[in-house]
């Protein structure tokens, strides 16, 4: 059975990844956590803050696996993203997909994540001591 | 017309929701919104760039605007 789990959430448990891309056809997974990185140039991060459109988002987002499932033969697909405000080291998207061979799910996650990060709407704040920056809304 | 604000957009505009009374009756499309919200929030010129979503589907310049539509400012993301 092929399945499909696409969410946007408060907390990432990371702990959950392996039971929902475990699949009896599959001999690989393949996961990418992003998460929140202490320096940006240099200055220190104090918290990222993620907003997201909610319902295009989820729209989006299944775009993106439907998409996954038709290039490569996977089993499972996982895209869940964190929103609200998040400290270093804490989760902030998890992807992944599962497939009967490595080679599958190892392209079929960085398409995953490039792809989410290209089109779906969520915006990142980053928070420093003395301002805060909407990343990338500038040139 | 409502439209939603997201991101720096909601920076720019100072509020989550704009709304359109009956002077913006010639916002027709999609290119003529973003054009009035350039004119009237100069600001949004600054941006690497914007999309404006229809229904929750990113629309391009010459899709029509309704009323009932839900219709949202996209600046730049940045998820992940």
């Amino acid at each position: 059975m092929k399945k499909i789990i696409i969410e946007i959430v408060d907390t990432i448990d990371t702990s959950r990844v392996y039971s929902e891309l475990s699949h009896a056809q599959s001999g690989g997974i393949c996961v990418f956590i992003g998460s929140v990185r202490e320096f940006t140039n240099k200055e220190a991060v104090v918290a990222l803050e993620f907003e997201t459109y909610k319902t295009m988002a989820l729209k989006e987002m299944r775009k993106i696996a439907d998409e996954a499932f038709s290039k490569w033969d996977l089993n499972k697909l996982v895209l869940r993203h964190a929103t609200g405000i998040k400290k270093v080291e804490e989760p902030v998207v998890i992807v992944g997909a599962s497939s009967a061979h490595r080679s599958e799910c190892f392209e079929a996650c960085r398409f995953l994540i490039d792809t989410l990060k290209d089109r779906v709407p969520i915006w990142k704040k980053e928070i420093f001591r003395n301002k805060t920056v909407w990343v990338s809304a500038h040139p | 017309m409502d439209v939603l604000l997201f991101g720096i957009a909601k920076d720019i505009v100072g509020e989550s929701r704009l709304r359109l009374e009956g002077e913006h009756e010639d916002l027709l499309s999609v290119g003529q919104l973003k054009r009035f919200l350039k004119r009237k929030f100069p600001e949004f010129s600054n941006l690497s760039s914007f999309a404006v979503a229809v229904n929750s589907e990113y629309a391009e310049d010459d899709v029509p605007l309704g009323r009932n539509d839900e219709i949202a400012i996209i600046p730049p993301v940045s998820g992940g």
